[in-house]
């Protein structure tokens, strides 16, 4: 029986814990998070401000999900380095906890970059952690005006979460369209537009040149008056604890298929570390809330002695702003097919005869057929891809696959 | 626009309050009677199309629908008929045959409703079939009139080969081509658990189904579709179509359009081309071509197989049969005039042959005068409809029965009687392959093994009834039958007495 | 486990399955009532094409990327019915995008996604869909 140390209490973590123990049933495993919180979904944050969810409801599972899979948490506690040769992981109390396997889902922290005038803005936020929530909750009221400096991903699930709550919101962007890393100029206008019906306003290919207390002034010449703050231009990963211990880290922390680090024992998952896009062919930071399980699922299961590979990573993203949904994955580059009619626009890319990427907005029913075209790197000529161009749909792949697909246990 | 002398014969009633608009009579219909009207938002229906084939009122998933006979009528004529005046717009319309399909549907006498069967009461105890052995099991063929034995005094095996059928049952010849693959799929396996036979008609034998061959009776008729050696042999008998019962002298016809790649290669012949059967074999002339036919099939397969004549029941057909039961063959099939068929001209199927109650009775009757009754086996059908039917048909003499049009209604028919358009919405009389995807064989199959075990059941306790625990004893009984309604005439020609008598 | 499985071969586009299941999970003791002028939106959806046509829902797997990918915890597997619990839902859509089979769809109000459960957790008891299809084209059974 050996003892399994886990860093982190979100995705990954929890994903490692069920890998673990659907190989393993026995082994110890020791769980150390920083957050004092029962383990829940970081992407909540919003809905919660948004009156979607609870801080029950949005616990990522149940109550008993440590004693279920008997999991001893050390709660709030931080982990500051590890001696992979020891064995072992100090804690800032100073206690020392040795492992047998070590899993590290250490996450990300919001980047704020150095601004001019930041320090002298009282109420300012970031937006990644229940705690950010509820202080961002307090600081505002139905009278505020709020600025959220970055339109991407987390930026505007903020905007989303506060957007009914507040006076008015301003969003400034470097990028020239909103959510740049995720749509396209064309989807990025239909997206803004329906945000923007609900009051929020945009300046982009703009930056905070300067912040005063209650007023930001823009590079534009724009002057955008605040109460409240939000800083949520991205985030980093934390790869300090194993690079410090001489884990090998690109931007993040470097894992091989089976999640486990340069160093021996050593596995980790999750935004701290990268993954192999297979869209482009290289290793990036594929910082979203399924990659992060499965990577620590898939760790899970090798450190416990089971088999099984995280492959096929693609960037994906499923987000909804004011009940206005969309769907993309993949990587967008080769020819285009473009679909647009009123509310719904779609884009396929797709080169030597692979899809390699999509957008959906409004209309995504179905979408996953796209991911999984994407994922599995289907051939183009296996299927019909004229039908499946339409909409996503089993009827354009050949009647053995479809057979396969729907007349198989999976 | 010409004047439309129809009006429609059906009214397809739709209780708007039920009806969900899933549009489900609208996507089963062939005939397109249904559609959903988005300006009204509901949906509604042409009458003039519904055939009545209850393929909606099935499926329907609320009962909103059902099918009524019109109520539009001519000026009372008992002589001109709504029906007879409708016959002559159509062929004034047309200048062409009328066609029909399935069995004679005109109020003729029904002889079977006319007969009741006996049971014992005090002397001749009856018998429970759930505590005693009661035998269904029957065969069919020749059977030998003397014991031979060999110079060392030693029992000679003489007996012609036979049929065993476990139930005096076999479904009779619907091709492939009147009937679609997964019909003839359904017969083909319902034959081999239930230990009978289904009978291929003149369609030839599709290659998949050899395998069933041990459960299969291939039919030569005039037309020689798809007959070949393999053929002969697939089979565990070969049957000799001369006539059917629905369509008695004249031939058949499949048209083209109906010949599908599958089906020209089943039939050996050309893809498209008009299947013509002749209306006589035309190298059968006389009993004695008859007897050159029979051996001919009993030479190419080895003298191991029961050769079956099949003839329609027509007004001498006792002495047609005495005939044939010195031609060689093993076992007369008789048809009679109720019996369906996919398509024939209405004329004929409405007024040409004779009731198989009437045929069946001559026949047994006359091949006992001349002594040779056991020269066959004697398998009747054209309009079996019940166990009932089935124990007074052996106790008129039969060996056995040929049901097709129950079969067909097992297997969802719902006698529509428009089996010759070729439309039919449950998968059986039809190669559209949309339609023919409507009968699984998976579950025709089991419908098919329902229905005649249900009706082994029901032998049982009849004959139980009767103090009877062999079906053989049952043959040729009549003093187990008893006419009611019925002159002295028809009483004398069914060899039976009046009830009460 | 049973599971369902469909037999393209003997769909008949019939559409019947869709209506069956709305009905099952509808909470209605008639489908007239449950079903009149309504627009359904089946957890089982029939795909049509030329002269072929099937019905698609949850496959149920046993590696589900729906359950992995769920970013609340409102998929699970139980007893290896793929469970969704519409109080943890937030309607992301994280699973529509990750479904291979495209067997997870928006609500009918759309703050949510439905799915198939096999009716375990409505009144029909076993599919309804299966129950409802004529010709046996969708089957509950253990492979």
């Amino acid at each position: 029986m050996s003892k399994i140390v886990i860093i982190g209490n979100s995705a990954a973590a929890v994903g490692c814990v069920e890998g673990v123990r659907s190989v393993d049933k026995n082994s110890e495993i020791v769980l150390i998070a920083s957050e004092k919180h029962h383990t829940y979904s970081r992407p909540l944050i919003s809905y919660l401000l948004y009156g979607k969810t609870d801080e029950q409801r949005m616990k990522y599972r149940p109550d008993s999900f440590y004693s279920d899979n008997m999991v001893d948490t050390m709660l709030g506690k931080t982990a500051v380095s590890v001696d992979p040769k020891g064995h072992t992981v100090k804690l800032e109390s100073g206690e020392v906890i040795s492992y047998d396997k070590l899993m590290v889902a250490t996450g990300s922290s919001p980047f704020v970059p150095p601004m001019k005038g930041l320090d002298k803005v009282e109420k300012k936020f970031t937006f990644m952690t229940l705690d950010d929530a509820h202080a961002l909750d307090k600081a505002i009221s139905a009278e505020s005006r709020v600025l959220v400096i970055g339109a991407g991903l987390i930026g505007l699930k903020c905007v989303e979460g506060i957007a009914d709550k507040v006076k008015e919101i301003a969003v400034v962007d470097m990028a020239d369209r909103i959510l740049p890393s995720v749509l396209d100029a064309e989807g990025a206008e239909l997206v803004q537009k329906s945000i923007e019906k609900h009051g929020v306003k945009f300046y982009l290919n703009d930056s905070a040149a300067e912040l005063e207390p209650n007023k930001a002034k823009l590079k534009s010449g724009a002057e955008v008056e605040f109460d409240v703050l939000v800083v949520a231009v991205g985030v980093r990963p934390n790869i300090a604890l194993l690079k410090d211990a001489g884990a090998e880290c690109g931007r993040a922390i470097k894992t091989d298929n089976k999640c486990q680090t340069s160093l021996k024992d050593i596995y980790a998952g999750g935004d701290c570390t990268e993954s192999y896009d297979i869209t482009i062919g290289a290793e990036r930071v594929l910082a979203l809330l399924p990659n992060a399980y499965m990577q620590g699922n898939t760790a899970g299961v090798n450190m416990a002695g089971g088999e099984q590979l995280y492959e096929n990573a693609i960037p994906m993203n499923a987000m909804g702003m004011f009940g206005y949904h969309m769907i993309t994955a993949g990587s967008y580059e080769g020819n285009v097919y473009t679909e647009k009619e009123g509310e719904n626009y779609k884009k396929l890319f797709y080169k030597d005869n692979r899809l390699m990427g999509y957008i959906m907005i409004g209309d995504i029913k179905r979408a996953g057929i796209y991911t999984a075209l994407i994922k599995n790197q289907t051939p183009l000529d296996s299927i019909d891809f004229e039908l499946i161009k339409q909409k996503p749909q089993l009827m354009a792949f050949s009647a053995e696959d479809r057979r396969e697909k729907l007349a198989e246990s999976h | 626009m010409a004047i439309d002398y129809l009006y429609p014969e059906y009214e397809i009633v739709r209780d708007t309050n039920k009806c969900i608009a899933c549009r489900v009579c609208e996507r089963q219909c062939s005939n397109e009677a249904h559609h959903y009207d988005p300006e009204q938002g509901k949906m509604v229906a042409d009458n003039a199309k519904c055939v009545c084939c209850h393929r909606c009122v099935s499926l329907c998933p609320t009962k909103a629908i059902k099918i009524v006979k019109s109520n539009h009528t001519f000026k009372a004529n008992a002589n001109w008929t709504g029906k007879t005046i409708t016959e002559i717009y159509r062929q004034a319309n047309s200048g062409g045959v009328l066609l029909s399909s399935m069995g004679n549907p005109e109020p003729f006498p029904v002889y079977w409703d006319k007969i009741l069967l006996n049971a014992s009461q005090v002397t001749n105890p009856s018998i429970d079939p759930l505590r005693e052995p009661m035998e269904t099991k029957t065969y069919l063929g020749k059977k030998p009139g003397k014991i031979e034995r060999d110079k060392n005094g030693k029992l000679v095996n003489n007996m012609a080969p036979q049929l065993e059928l476990a139930t005096p049952v076999m479904f009779s010849a619907m091709s492939y081509g009147s009937i679609s693959y997964n019909a003839h799929e359904s017969l083909a396996r319902a034959a081999e658990e239930l230990g009978i036979y289904y009978n291929t008609g003149e369609g030839g034998l599709h290659q998949d189904f050899y395998k069933y061959g041990p459960n299969t009776i291939v039919q030569v008729a005039s037309g020689r579709f798809g007959v070949s050696k393999d053929y002969l042999n697939a089979g565990a008998a070969i049957e000799i179509k001369i006539g059917q019962g629905a369509k008695p002298g004249i031939g058949g016809h499949l048209p083209g359009i109906k010949v599908s790649a599958d089906i020209s290669k089943t039939r050996m012949i050309p893809i498209g081309s008009d299947a013509i059967s002749p209306a006589p074999h035309h190298d059968i002339y006389s009993i004695e071509d008859l007897r050159q036919l029979v051996y001919s099939l009993k030479e190419a397969s080895d003298y191991k197989k029961p050769v079956i004549v099949k003839i329609a029941a027509v007004h001498n057909v006792a002495a047609i049969a005495s005939g044939i039961a010195r031609s060689g063959a093993d076992i007369i099939a008789i048809d009679g005039y109720r019996g369906g068929t996919g398509a024939a001209p209405t004329r004929i199927r409405d007024n040409v042959g004779i009731p198989i109650e009437l045929a069946l009775a001559s026949v047994d009757a006359r091949l006992r005068e001349e002594g040779i009754r056991d020269n066959v086996g004697i398998v009747v059908g054209g309009s079996i409809r019940s166990s009932a039917d089935l124990v007074k048909a052996i106790a008129l003499g039969a060996d056995a029965c040929y049901i097709a049009t129950a079969a067909c209604l097992a297997m969802g028919c719902h006698l529509c009687r428009t089996c010759q358009t070729g439309k039919c919405n449950w998968g059986i009389a039809t190669q559209r392959p949309e339609l023919v995807k409507r009968l699984n064989p998976d579950i025709g199959y089991k419908r098919l093994v329902n229905l005649v075990h249900a009706w082994d059941h029901e032998i049982k306790e009849i004959m139980g009834g009767m103090g009877i625990n062999s079906i053989e004893s049952l043959r040729g009984n009549r003093l187990m039958l008893r006419g009611i309604g019925l002159s002295d005439r028809g009483l004398s020609i069914l060899g039976i007495k009046h009830a009460g008598e | 486990m049973k599971r369902i499985y469909v037999n393209e071969k003997w769909c008949l586009g019939c559409h019947l399955c869709e209506y069956y299941c709305a009905y099952a999970n509808s909470g209605k003791d008639s489908m007239v009532n449950a079903l009149k002028n309504v627009k359904i939106n089946p957890r089982i959806q029939v795909e049509e094409g030329e002269g072929i046509n099937f019905a698609v829902s949850c496959r149920h797997c046993k590696d589900p990327l729906c359950v992995k990918s769920c970013i609340t915890g409102a998929l699970t597997i139980e007893n290896g019915v793929i469970s969704f619990n519409h109080d943890k839902c937030v309607g992301c859509y994280t699973c529509i995008l990750s479904c291979p089979y495209g067997c997870i769809m928006p609500d009918s109000e759309g703050h949510a996604v439905q799915k198939c459960e096999l009716c375990t957790k409505n009144a029909c008891g076993e599919p309804a869909c299966v129950k409802g299809c004529p010709n046996q084209a969708i089957v509950f059974e253990e492979r």
